[in-house]
């Protein structure tokens, strides 16, 4: 059944009892073409592009846990793609544009919301870094502006402006087509239109094994018992390396625990997003009007999605260096991910040394802003065997040849 | 009038009386009172209105639980938004608003949105606002305008906070019966306890009820308790204290409450304190929480908890009804009936949903004349802005709950008060954060906790153990355990005596059947913050949303800022019902922290504003703010930028520095380097894996320019090595760089070669740096006494000695930023700025010139000097930046194998040049990118970018230094910097080395 206002309304007066169900819920079959493991947004995105755009229908996604639970329900929920070097911002602007029609694409409200993103600089060295970036965009064609912070107190009156600050606030870059959007409608959304196409998603279902022959994927092992596959993508964030290890690879991946955390709901307060990478926070606020912060990374490695209250503390002093005013504001719920991190920090959508098994990982702390564009890259490479022009520059060769594309300067503060 | 106060009785004091306002009105309330008491007591039900259906809304807890009675305290700078009237205590003036209703919370227009429910179920938000596209901000700011609770100040917070680190053996949260006990078990040991309690009392239930303990009153025992643990050195108690969070390696945090319920002050002193307590062990021991019965029109205002009117019949002194019904699946709501009949209310029925009623209590109760009907249920409230009648139904459960009741059997009860008790649900929060898992109970019928993963303990009611001998019993061994744990001695302390009666076990009801189907009867909800009900779960359900986390995120549920306190376990039962699953399956979501909203500035404390990070200034600083220097931030530290003449801006100011120490000499303040001692009978063996020239044929005396390179062969740091003696160096880094160089020598040094004898000393601090630099340089030097030959001859360029310069110690190197003949001299800090002052002095008739980083970096590009950081970003090899010559190629170094990947070989790599704008006048912001087609159309091919770009006083024309790809083979060809506007400006390749390309000045 379409979502509409119409069907909204016809629903209403029959009591809502008639809504279908948004994804189905079946057994797992014996074989699939293609298995994609791990049901979080870039996952489920993979197989609804895998469907739409490559015709494929016998797709299974297999979640360990409920789809969209990992860092998919972790994150900030910051879209943008003013990345500097021309490789990342190519692929995270073909995201952008993914998003700019995604509601209507999947026909689910995803709440994409344009409301712009401010990255501030508060050194020379900072603004060196936002005029080099923004040069960049602006060639590559990205919408990218540099504002003064005259400007930047007339459009967000709460920030701290003042010369006196202890890091005063010199100009920031501004992408007026970044924003958020509601990072639970994002998984739900691509479950939904990827079900209709066809594909299986399978929660509850925890790959434990990847079944190889003569260097080629065979299958998996599951929780949910063993199923053949002809394909299989792993898609699996912050257990990325544990599943390579399954597969006899070895990542060149970090996994940190990242944590975020909102407010109390408040009245509209930020109209936007602001991030400062030299002080080290950003925020944003939700449509239902909680703040949501996010730290930086928790310097330790590990699997486990908890980190410590020192870098919650450490996010909160930037905020209130920021944000003075938002001192007396209450912090309502915190949570930890897990990151995998590369050495470049840019992703891997990648073949890989196996036959037929595809690698989407590394994505580190700003994943949530590519989820529809990593899975239309990953669903192009898993269809034709190839990368697409896009993703070939983030190939697992690239540590082998050098060939790193190092955003550390656009990704440095998690987001 | 405080018309439902009592006459005696509670824990307030009504010979103070305290002013408030609420919603513009003035009213009057006790010392002790809280802002829900004190409103109750003046007889105001209608709080506030709920958020998306803006149904009126009234108190319906005392507590941490409570979703409905969230207000605006105060105005300007110090407001507080979404405050819980429950937790907020009374003082005299205290100004509180309702967060909603337009133009008031009586008559509220939104409420209009109630009519319309039908059309806003659960997720509606997902299913339109899709088209047009454009409009969906539109429909958005609509959501964003309605949506949130209170306004944020405006103006910064006028408070401050502080952090406060403890350990302690015992850290105890909460301090009802089993807290207290515990502490009370503890304490005698000799351990170092701590002891928390959100509320401003010790006591917990205890304050509520009407029990006995050792026969005297429980408030007694409570005080004496107090008065023991009080003369107790190692005892620590924190009222008004929240223990809010449970981190590894049993790291808890606490927010202490200080100054908020004191009312106007001037802000000197803390408002909150964060306590960060690392305990050997913890006793959790917070109780439980009441939960709500799910009816048809269970938000009405006038409906609460039963123990929330216990609470504020016994504690605060107030009847919050006259006619009051009492609907319960469990006793403990039995004590509710009793309490309202001793304040004098009129208590019309119990209802209970049991069959078999309760056990010794309904005796008691029966006792009194008031009716108690087994067997029935609450289905429906009437009333609009207050209950004003129950609808009850006849009830029985034969095998399963049935689906609807007859419209026939229904029986109206008028009241103005609803006091209802669904059972109660362990505050397991704390145990789960720990990270310890919980299990339903079959038996109790809620989550309790099973199984730790820290040294925790859960204690009394917030462990299942209903009754008070249970929570005495389970605090005391509690406390023993945590004893013997420490290894102190268990003192020989006693149960206390308590009367135990018979109970009758709960009936577990989720929902309660009303006339019509869940879907089309009067809302039923669950979590009353957020207007979910169980339609909202069961739309979930039908939809596929059938994980709890998806149901939650779906409806809402649990979303609040009661985080769920109040209705989470109903509504993941209500969604156990509609999976057909049993509860234990469906599980809860996670319980996160904050326990309790905790503010921003509480868990920042007092590292904010100027504190906010340290600020670094050089021992000469002093005399830099006197001569009116412009400063720059270069990571902590300030730094002059450059010194401006009268009202000279930065390019006069630049110009005239530079020429200056081009022409006769220029002083400026180095201190900032990083600076590192080595030592050790390895240190030539460790110098030689990090830095990529040969370390070991440096002679004592001698300096080198060194680079080191991350794993990944790019450009890492920069600096002066210099050899101090045959096991002695002495390194300077990068300004930005000191800290993460010395962690990533001693990252290989600890992790990778512990084998090697090398100690590392950070001597950024300890010395100043004064660099002294131009052709008078060296008369300059000698003009302060200079004890040393400093003649080419006996100094040569790229070589230290020590000396004394001014009667002071010093070391001196011949090293050149600027490609002059030049002096960096190293001080003692202490003595830095008297032999600044000194220089300066003699300096007169040189025509000495101090300048800043901006000077600096002009000085430096014009000799085609790299910058780490500015001209680098870590795509740079040394290769790149002419710079293979320092490669030692009989030595393994960090870095070197990446050197060899097929990408570093790479021809069109980009490569270190110099640019001359075409029109010799134009300067090129830094930063912008280069390309070769001006008719390209995006995405442009960029063909590098210019990293550093000044118009240079020597040359008198701009110059520029870039990155572009094949530079090292481009001189002369012509590329193009692409400006904001769309302009391209030509722009001439040439070598870096703009200015004494033979380096004769600087060896002068």
């Amino acid at each position: 059944m379409k979502y509409s206002a119409l069907n909204l309304l016809r629903n209403g007066l029959r009591h809502n009892r008639d809504w279908p169900e948004a994804w189905r819920h079946p057994e797992p079959k014996s074989h699939y073409d293609v298995i994609i493991v791990g049901g979080g947004g870039h996952g489920l995105a993979t197989a609804y592009y895998l469907a739409k755009e490559h015709g494929l229908r016998n797709i299974a996604v297999l979640e360990k846990n409920w789809i969209g639970g990992g860092n998919t329900a972790r994150n900030t929920t910051i879209v943008r793609s003013n990345y500097l070097w021309t490789e990342a911002a190519l692929l995270y602007e073909k995201s952008m544009q993914l998003w700019e029609g995604l509601s209507n694409d999947l026909n689910y409200n995803v709440m994409f919301s344009q409301r712009g993103v401010y990255n501030l600089g508060h050194t020379l060295q900072d603004m060196r870094d936002i005029e080099r970036r923004v040069s960049a965009n602006r060639l590559n064609g990205l919408d990218a502006e540099i504002v003064t912070p005259d400007q930047l107190k007339r459009a967000i009156p709460a920030l701290n402006t003042s010369a006196s600050a202890r890091y005063p606030i010199l100009g920031a870059s501004l992408q007026r087509r970044a924003g958020v959007a509601r990072h639970d409608a994002v998984a739900w959304g691509f479950a939904r239109a990827a079900d209709a196409l066809g594909v299986d998603i399978i929660e509850q279902c925890e790959v434990t094994g990847i079944e190889r022959r003569n260097n080629k994927v065979t299958g998996v092992q599951t929780s949910r018992g063993h199923i053949t596959a002809d394909k299989v993508g792993v898609v699996v964030a912050g257990h990325a390396s544990v599943l390579a290890n399954m597969a006899g690879l070895r990542l060149p991946i970090q996994s940190h625990p990242l944590q975020a955390f909102v407010s109390e709901p408040l009245k509209p307060v930020l109209d936007t997003v602001v991030m400062s990478n030299a002080v080290h926070g950003y925020v944003s606020q939700s449509d239902k009007g909680e703040l949501v912060i996010g730290a930086g990374i928790d310097a330790y490695n590990g699997y486990g999605q908890r980190g410590s209250f020192a870098t919650i503390e450490h996010a909160l002093q930037a905020i209130i260096e920021l944000f003075p005013s938002f001192s007396r504001l209450r912090l309502l719920r915190l949570w930890g991910g897990i990151v995998d991190v590369c050495p470049d920090a840019c992703p891997i959508i990648s073949k890989t040394p196996v036959n037929g098994l595809y690698f989407n990982c590394g994505w580190g702390t700003g994943g949530f802003k590519a989820t529809p564009g990593s899975g239309w890259a990953f669903a192009h490479t898993i269809a034709r065997n190839r990368p697409h022009e896009l993703n070939a520059p983030f190939s697992l060769d690239r540590f082998a040849t050098g060939a790193l594309v190092d955003e550390h300067g656009a990704a440095a503060v998690a987001h | 009038m405080q018309k439902n106060r009592l006459q005696s009785g509670g824990r307030i004091d009504r010979t103070q009386v305290l002013n408030f306002r609420f919603n513009g009105r003035a009213y009057q309330g006790c010392a002790g009172d809280t802002l829900a008491s004190a409103l109750l007591a003046n007889g105001v039900y209608l709080i506030g209105r709920s958020f998306k259906l803006h149904r009126p809304r009234g108190i319906v807890g005392s507590g941490a639980e409570e979703p409905n009675a969230i207000v605006q305290i105060g105005s300007g700078a110090a407001t507080l938004p979404n405050q819980c009237a429950t937790q907020v205590l009374l003082y005299e003036g205290l100004d509180a608003n309702s967060l909603r209703g337009w133009p008031s919370v009586q008559f509220d227009v939104g409420s209009i949105t109630n009519w319309f429910s039908r059309f806003l179920a659960a997720g509606f938000y997902y299913k339109t606002f899709m088209a047009p596209r454009k409009l969906w901000s539109f429909y958005e700011k609509l959501i964003r305008d309605s949506a949130g609770w209170g306004h944020a100040p405006t103006k910064a917070d006028p408070d401050f906070y502080e952090h406060r680190n403890a350990h302690c053996d015992v850290l105890i949260a909460g301090a009802g019966p089993a807290g207290l006990m515990a502490a009370l078990a503890a304490a005698n040991s000799g351990a170092r306890v701590i002891i928390a309690d959100e509320q401003s009392e010790f006591g917990g239930r205890l304050l509520s009820q009407t029990d006995e303990i050792d026969s005297m009153a429980a408030t007694d025992w409570v005080a004496q308790a107090i008065n023991t643990l009080a003369q107790h050195e190692n005892v620590r108690m924190l009222p008004r204290s929240t223990v809010f969070g449970y981190f590894d390696h049993n790291f808890v945090t606490i927010a202490e409450h200080c100054t908020d319920h004191l009312g106007a002050h001037k802000h000197t002193t803390v408002r909150e304190r964060l306590w960060r307590v690392r305990a050997r062990q913890v006793i959790l021991a917070q109780g439980a929480f009441e939960r709500p019965l799910v009816f048809c029109n269970n938000d009405r205002p006038g409906v609460m908890l039963a123990s929330a009117v216990s609470t504020y019949v016994n504690r605060y002194g107030v009847c919050p009804g006259r006619e009051v019904v009492v609907f319960a699946n469990n006793d403990s709501a039995y004590r509710c009936a009793l309490d309202l009949d001793a304040a004098g209310a009129s208590v019309k029925a119990v209802i209970d949903s049991r069959a078999t009623g309760a056990g010794d209590l309904q005796q008691e109760v029966e006792a009194l004349g008031i009716t108690v009907m087994t067997g029935h249920v609450v289905t429906n409230t009437l009333g609009s802005q207050q209950i004003r009648a129950v609808q009850i139904a006849k009830f029985s459960i034969e095998g399963t709950v049935p689906a609807t009741l007859p419209a026939q059997d229904l029986v109206t009860i008028q009241c103005d008060l609803l006091a209802m008790s669904g059972g109660w649900s362990p505050a397991v929060h704390l145990h789960s954060q720990s990270g310890g898992r919980i299990t339903w109970s079959e038996e109790l019928h809620c989550f309790v906790p099973d199984g730790t993963t820290q040294n925790c303990v859960s204690a009394g009611a917030g462990n299942g153990a209903w009754e008070l001998h249970d929570c005495l019993r389970q605090g005391l061994e509690a406390g023993k355990a945590a004893i013997e744990y420490c290894g102190l001695e268990i003192s020989d302390l006693a149960e206390p005596k308590t009367e135990g009666i018979e109970t009758n076990s709960l009936q577990p009801l989720w929902r309660v059947p009303a006339v019509k189907a869940p879907d089309r009867c009067p809302k039923q909800f669950l979590d009353f913050q957020n207007d979910t009900s169980v339609a909202d779960v069961r739309l979930a359900v039908r939809e596929g949303y059938r994980n709890v986390e998806h149901v939650k995120r779906y409806t809402a549920l649990g979303f609040g800022t009661d985080q769920g306190k109040l209705g989470n376990i109903n509504g993941m039962a209500v969604l156990a019902e509609y999976l057909g699953e049993p509860i234990a399956n469906v599980g809860t979501t996670t319980f996160r922290p904050a326990y309790t909203p905790t503010s921003f500035g509480t868990c920042a404390g007092e590292t904010v504003g100027q504190l906010f990070d340290p600020v670094r200034k050089t021992a000469i600083h002093e005399w830099h703010e006197a001569a009116g220097a412009k400063f720059e931030t270069v990571g902590q530290w300030l730094r002059p930028w450059y010194f401006p003449d009268g009202d000279e801006d930065l390019d006069a100011a630049v110009k005239r520095e530079c020429l200056a120490t081009r022409r006769s000499v220029g002083i400026m303040d180095a201190s900032t380097l990083g600076k590192i001692d080595v030592q050790g009978p390895d240190a030539v063996k460790f110098l030689e894996r990090i830095y990529t020239h040969d370390v070991g044929k440096m002679k004592v005396g001698r300096c080198a320019y060194g680079i080191m390179l991350g794993e990944d062969g790019m450009l890492k740091d920069d600096g002066v090595m210099a050899r101090l003696g045959e096991q002695h160096f002495y390194l300077t880094t990068t300004t930005g760089g000191a800290a993460s160089v010395m962690s990533w020598l001693e990252l290989w040094l600890q992790t990778e070669w512990p084998d090697l004898d090398v100690y590392l000393t950070s001597v950024t601090d300890h010395y100043s740096t004064i660099s002294v630099a131009g052709p008078t340089s060296r008369q300059l030097l000698q003009a302060i006494d200079c004890d040393t030959s400093l003649d080419a001859a006996d100094f040569p360029f790229m070589s230290t000695q020590t000396a004394t310069l001014c009667n002071l110690p010093v070391r001196l190197f011949r090293v050149s930023f600027s490609g002059e003949l030049a002096f960096e001299i190293n001080v003692a800090s202490d003595h830095a700025l008297t032999l600044w002052c000194a220089l300066m002095d003699a300096g007169k008739n040189f025509d000495i010139t101090p300048y800043g980083t901006e000077s600096m970096h002009v000085l430096r590009a014009e000799k085609g000097f790299v910058i780490v950081g500015q001209d680098t970003d870590g795509s740079v090899t040394p290769t790149d930046l002419h710079m293979s010559w320092m490669l030692a190629s009989d030595k393994d170094f960090l870095g070197k194998r990446s050197l060899r990947r097929p990408d570093a070989l790479r021809a069109d790599r980009k490569q270190w040049v110099g640019l001359i704008p075409a029109d010799k006048t134009t300067v090129i912001a830094e930063g912008t990118q280069l390309i070769e087609d001006t008719a390209a159309r995006a995405p442009v091919p960029m063909c590098g970018h210019i990293s550093s770009s000044y118009d240079s006083p020597t040359l008198g024309h701009p110059i520029a230094l870039a990155l572009l790809k094949g530079g090292l083979e481009r001189a002369g060809e012509k590329v193009y910097a692409s400006l904001a506007n769309g302009k391209a400006v030509p722009m001439t390749v040439t070598s870096p080395v703009f200015y004494d390309p033979q380096g004769e000045r600087q060896r002068d």
